[in-house]
C-alpha cells in the first residue's frame, strides 16, 4: 500500500520540479537561476530514491550518490565564476 | 501497522516541506529571500523522506546508502547556500527595496 503513495510522491515531486522550471525561465537574475537548478537536482535525488525503493533496484542508490557529487560541483562552479568573473 | 503510519506521516511531512520551498521560491520577492526558503526545503524534505524510507526498509543495506545520502545532502547543501549567497552579494545583486540595515556593509567588510 504504502508503494503506492511512493509513486503518488513521485507525481507530486515532478509537478514541483515544472514549478520550479518556470523560476529558471522567469528569473530576473543569475543567482535566482542557479537556485532554482539546485532545487531541481535535489528532487532528482529523492525522486530517484522512491524509483530505487519502488522498482526494488539498488543501484539508483549509487546513481543518486553520484547525483549530489555533480550537483554540488556544479554549484560551487557556478558560484565561483559568479563572484570572480573567471574559473581557474 | 503503526510503523506504516508514522512512515506515511514522516513522507507527508517532507513533501509538505518541499511545496513551502517551491512556494517560496515562486513568490518571494529577493534572491537571498528566495534561497532562505529553498534552503530550508532541501534539507529538511529531503531529510524527512529518506528517513521514512529508512524506516520502511528496516535495517538494511540500502539504508545505510540512504544515510550516507542524507549526510553527503546536509553536509553540501548549505554550503552550497551560503556560496551562492555571497557570489550574489559580492556581483552587487539588489535587494528588496523594504530592506533596511545591510549589516557587512556598515561593518565594512568586503565580499
Amino acid at each position: 500500500m504504502l508503494i503506492t503513495v511512493f509513486t503518488l510522491a513521485c507525481i507530486f515531486l515532478v509537478l514541483m520540479t515544472f514549478l520550479c522550471l518556470y523560476r529558471a525561465y522567469v528569473g530576473p537574475t543569475v543567482a535566482d537561476r542557479v537556485i532554482s537548478i539546485n532545487v531541481i537536482s535535489t528532487k532528482a535525488i529523492v525522486i530517484m530514491v522512491l524509483v530505487s525503493i519502488i522498482y526494488h533496484k539498488e543501484y539508483f542508490l549509487d546513481i543518486a550518490i553520484v547525483y549530489a557529487l555533480i550537483a554540488f560541483l556544479a554549484t560551487i562552479g557556478v558560484a565561483k565564476y559568479l563572484q570572480k568573473g573567471v574559473l581557474e | 501497522m503503526l510503523l506504516d503510519a508514522i512512515t506515511l506521516f514522516i513522507l507527508l511531512c517532507g513533501l509538505f516541506f518541499f511545496m513551502v520551498g517551491v512556494v517560496g521560491l515562486l513568490r518571494f520577492p529577493d534572491v537571498y529571500t528566495r534561497l532562505h526558503a529553498t534552503t530550508k526545503c532541501d534539507t529538511l524534505g529531503l531529510g524527512l523522506i529518506l528517513f521514512s524510507l529508512i524506516l520502511f526498509q528496516g535495517l538494511t543495506g540500502p539504508s545505510i546508502k540512504l544515510a550516507i545520502i542524507i549526510v553527503f545532502i546536509w553536509l553540501s547543501n548549505p554550503t552550497a547556500a551560503h556560496a551562492i549567497a555571497k557570489a550574489a552579494y559580492s556581483a552587487d545583486i539588489p535587494m528588496v527595496k523594504s530592506t533596511y540595515i545591510d549589516q557587512s556593509k556598515e561593518e565594512g567588510i568586503s565580499s
